[in-house]
């Protein structure tokens, strides 16, 4: 496990302003769109980018006398994702009705969880380099519901409202403010996604809205976080603006930049931060007030009627911890460990759970190193080049075996194995058969070797004189001699002989 | 026989199985009772195509010999049940028109034991009144008077409709709703029978909500036994709410033994209010001897917590009935205020929910956001939930004790005048629910039976209180009560 290694803390970004240095403390609430195919509190579909309102049943319409029923699905999702956060799973928990009107919240309150929510404190490592890593301690996640959506563009008088997304279960997971940098801060998102994606609890689609990050900025004085962290006194950080709603990564850093700076300038210019919602516009790449503290919404919660308490019992938790996938820092050791790979190849080859399924398929009874090599540089470079995934890779992981046991075996060189490569992407098919109907064996037998290496010394006297003078040009009998041998001598007995026949 | 529409479901349906009668002609007796009673304006919705389609099927099932529970008997249907088709309106002019596509659970239990809806009747608006002066089609009248005084008096409320219809033998029974006394007040006011079951003995799922916590639907009826027959169908246990409790519905009509002997019954000394009226005490005192001739024990007891009852239940249910009221924006169904130009949604929805709440409604919207409002929270809303917790320990506290039932007055009065509470201050009128809502905030069974009158003729009822779930042991009080009194006053027909 990451955690067992050795890491240090990445350095806080600081920021220096016409008065001295500013640091950033950065919190972020994720809203994650549980993967369920029914909503939280109804029957009906979550399916994406169906007709308007073809997803609707009563309940999310809000019709007169229908009451919500929790999916147990959706519970089983957050707590799989408490686990796997390490965080500590509420037996009990309660949904609370958060009120207020827009209409496309057709209830006139969203179900959510303010009082009891199901998972409460957890971590996640956010790495930031090999050896570099920061511990973000998640505060809570909560079951809530989604809003529908109001689209005011259709018609220069009417707005229009589709329900489909009303009701859809999100876990809004909370984390305290741990994270110091925009770059930090995208990691961060980036290390839940995986988290998730790997747990099946979330499909982390930010284009779809299925992944989304309201992300909370301070800035303070080097030497003011560490008297919060030591103290928890908020009073300690400077006031924080929320920008609502962010589903990039890149937006995430850019926004997070443009409001340190803008309240570094404010504040240097003897202003105040005013505690605040912002929106961020990625064209003209600046955050602005969407509403402020004394404009929020008072939602008035309180304890939904409509439901009683969610118990849950521990074997049921513990029915789906054991079947917990093993996660991305566990398996990242686990490759560095076992497969002798490197942290970063190790951190590539899991980013995806499918993906390091496919490396482990190649890798084993074979060199892992070598696996590694193949899956990163040639597989994961095709697939990129082709924009394709994993699943959609032309070459199976018996198939690359296949062709990484003829370089071991030394049947087929390097380049050979390249070339079998292509074809095998290409037209599919057995490496060795392949191998074999096209001739691709490669020559280590010496005596055939030196045969060329002998003629190649004698028909090139200039060349001798120079390789002794100079063993560097050595090489040059060696290309010739491979050459000359259409590629299929073994390059390693190849140099061995021209080495020793030149007597260098 | 009398005339059809005035026997009991008891009497009905022994009579209907027995071939003596038929459900069409027992539907057309209601239906012809129900055009003739406009005057009392219970029945807001007349449903007789569907009536008479019912009762051919229940004759059909009748004569085939499968005939269930309630086939053939016709039921008025409170407005604040959802029914298929049926405007359902919560009498509100924001569900003007509103036809919902689906049949409350309740009202489906009903027709699939075979019952015959006749229509839907008024009410307070969204259940909000003691009185049915705030419904949007205009108060039901009493059927009953002050002797010969022609004032018309209130039938009480919110289920005011379903009292006066029961009461005038316009149907043979109904549905009611209680969330403060809603069942049990009107029930008193007109000389009938009506039950607030246990919270969860009855599903909630297709009742337009008033507050949820609170809210419960039961039988109106003319009889205890008609009115175990009527709960035995309503309640079951439903999936569609997760407040509907998973216990099994006993048979209600069998535990009507007679039989109390050795039962504790518990007379708080709490209920005894200052300024009661004498005739109240005096009925009070009568019930209790009736009960103890009958075996059972009178004891004195305390409920120590009852005078914040009303105060938390004025600040619980406003509560939930702001955010439950929250849907009805004029955004997907009901009315939608007509928009100037340059009006938004903000101006749709105050257009709307002004134009389409009556005062009362909107009092308690505005009471319910209030105290749910941030800086207020604590002080109103929390106080109240332990206000509500504490008056719940008081009744677990007398029944850990060994009582089985609680005995007080119904009412504090008997049935008053229409327009005569109109000066009065609000909260005047929320004392019409003294005795019955701590009942709602414990989450138990009450039942109001009628047992006398007042000094003007007019029926007085009194109120026993069960344990939780013991509804069956419940009706068995209360229909030793019935025996005893012998109430079978009926109003004179004057409409």
């Amino acid at each position: 496990m990451l955690d067992h290694l050795a890491f240090r803390d990445p350095e806080a970004k600081v920021i220096h302003g016409a008065t001295g240095p500013w640091e950033l403390v950065i919190g972020l609430e994720v809203h994650a769109q549980v993967a369920s195919n029914a909503k939280l509190f109804s029957g009906a579909s979550t399916l994406f980018g169906a007709e308007p309102n073809s997803n609707v049943a009563f309940v999310d319409a809000a019709m007169p006398g229908m009451l919500p029923v929790i999916n147990e699905f959706c519970v089983a999702q957050a707590v799989r994702t408490g686990l796997g956060l390490k965080a500590e799973i509420n037996l009990r928990s309660a949904f609370d009705r958060k009120n207020y009107f827009y209409p496309d919240l057709p209830q006139g309150y969203q179900i959510s969880q303010l009082y009891h929510p199901i998972v409460g404190e957890g971590e996640i490592f956010v790495d930031m380099g090999p050896g570099v890593a920061r511990r973000v301690r998640v505060e809570r996640i909560h079951l809530e519901q989604d809003a529908g959506k109001s689209i005011h563009d259709m018609d220069p008088n009417m707005s229009f409202v589709d329900l489909n997304r009303t009701g859809v279960a999100l876990m809004e997971i909370v984390s305290r403010p741990d994270i110091r940098g925009p770059e930090e801060a995208a990691a961060y998102v980036a290390k839940l996604r995986q988290i998730l994606r790997y747990l099946g609890t979330c499909d982390g689609n930010m284009q779809n809205g299925s992944l989304r990050a309201d992300v909370n900025v301070s800035v303070c004085r080097p030497g003011d976080y560490e008297r919060y962290q030591a103290t928890q006194d908020f009073s300690h950080l400077g006031t924080r603006c929320e920008i609502k709603n962010m589903n990039s990564m890149r937006f995430i850093q850019q926004a997070i930049e443009y409001e340190a700076r803008r309240q570094i300038a404010l504040l240097e210019d003897g202003g105040k931060v005013v505690q605040e919602t912002r929106l961020y516009d990625p064209d003209k790449g600046e955050t602005r007030s969407m509403r402020s503290k004394e404009e929020a919404h008072d939602y008035r919660y309180f304890p939904c009627p409509d439901l009683l308490p969610l118990e849950i019992e521990q074997a049921w938790v513990d029915g789906i911890a054991a079947t917990m996938p093993e996660l991305p820092d566990a398996k990242v050791a686990r490759f560095v460990r076992d497969w002798g790979l490197s942290e970063y190849d190790a951190a590539v080859l899991t980013a995806e759970a499918e993906n390091a399924a496919f490396f482990e398929a190649v890798a084993t009874r074979r060199d892992g190193k070598m696996a590694a090599n193949w899956v990163i540089n040639e597989l994961f470079g095709r697939l990129n080049k082709q924009g394709l995934g994993i699943a959609a890779s032309p070459i199976s992981a018996a198939q690359l075996g296949g062709v990484l046991d003829l370089i071991s075996s030394g049947e087929i060189s390097g380049k050979m194995a390249k070339d079998l490569f292509e074809i095998v992407w290409t037209t599919g098919g057995d490496p060795a058969a392949i191998a074999a109907e096209r001739g691709m064996k490669q020559v280590t037998d010496s005596g055939e070797i030196e045969k060329v290496v002998d003629a190649m010394i004698a028909a090139n006297p200039a060349q001798v004189e120079k390789a002794r003078a100079n063993p560097k040009l050595a090489g040059w009998f060696t290309g010739q001699v491979l050459k000359a041998t259409g590629g299929k001598a073994n390059p390693a007995t190849v140099t061995a002989l021209v080495t020793q026949k030149l007597g260098l | 026989m009398s005339a059809l529409n005035s026997l009991t479901i008891a009497a009905a349906r022994d009579a209907l199985r027995q071939r003596e009668i038929t459900a069409l002609a027992l539907t057309e007796a209601c239906l012809a009772a129900i055009e003739g009673a406009g005057a009392l304006n219970a029945f807001v919705h007349h449903t007789p195509d569907i009536a008479l389609a019912q009762a051919k099927a229940a004759d059909a099932r009748l004569a085939a010999g499968n005939a269930p529970a309630l086939c053939g008997i016709p039921l008025g249907i409170k407005d604040l049940f959802c029914t298929k088709g049926v405007a359902s309106q919560a009498a509100s002019n924001i569900l003007r028109g509103f036809k919902p596509e689906y049949e409350s659970t309740v009202t489906q239990n009903l027709w699939n034991a075979g019952a015959v809806m006749l229509g839907k009747l008024n009410m307070d608006e969204f259940a909000m009144g003691s009185s049915n002066e705030t419904s949007c089609y205009g108060n039901v009248v009493n059927p009953w008077r002050r002797g010969n005084d022609t004032t018309p008096l209130t039938p009480g409320g919110s289920s005011g409709g379903s009292a006066a219809a029961v009461a005038a033998d316009l149907c043979l029974g109904a549905t009611g709703t209680d969330t403060g006394g809603s069942i049990r007040q009107p029930a008193a006011f007109t000389g009938i029978v009506g039950i607030k079951p246990t919270y969860g003995r009855v599903s909630r799922w297709g009742v337009v909500a008033f507050a949820s916590s609170l809210d419960q639907a039961g039988p109106m009826t003319k009889t205890v036994r008609d009115a175990a027959i009527m709960l035995g169908t309503m309640a079951s246990h439903d999936a569609k709410d997760s407040t509907s409790a998973d216990l099994p519905v006993p048979d209600f009509e069998a535990a009507l033994t007679g039989d109390i002997r050795g039962k504790r019954i518990g007379v708080p000394k709490e209920y005894r209010m200052e300024g009661m009226p004498a005739e109240i005490e005096r009925l009070w005192a009568e019930g209790a001897a009736m009960l103890r001739d009958a075996g059972a024990e009178i004891v004195d007891i305390s409920l120590p917590h009852t005078r914040y009852a009303l105060p938390a239940y004025y600040v619980v249910a406003p509560a939930e009935a702001s955010s439950n009221l929250a849907r009805y924006d004029g955004v997907r169904y009901g009315h939608r205020a007509k928009l100037g130009a340059g009006d938004g949604i903000t101006e749709m929805y105050e257009n709307t929910r002004a134009e389409g709440f009556g005062p009362e409604v909107q009092r308690r919207i505005m009471i319910g956001t209030y105290v749910l409002s941030a800086g207020f929270y604590d002080a109103y809303y929390n106080r109240a939930r332990k206000v509500r917790a504490l008056i719940k320990r008081d009744f677990e506290q007398v029944f850990a004790a060994g009582i089985d039932a609680i005995l007080t007055p119904a009412t504090p009065s008997a049935a008053f005048g229409l327009g005569e509470m109109a000066d009065a201050s609000p909260v005047e009128m929320y004392l019409n629910d003294v005795f019955t809502v701590t009942v709602n905030l414990a989450g138990l069974p009450g039942i109001a039976v009628p047992t006398g009158y007042d000094s003007k003729g007019l029926p007085l009822g009194l109120q026993l209180i069960g344990r939780p779930w013991a509804e069956a042991d419940l009706l068995n009080h209360a229909y030793v009560l019935e025996r005893a009194a012998g109430f079978s006053g009926k109003p004179a027909k004057w409409w």
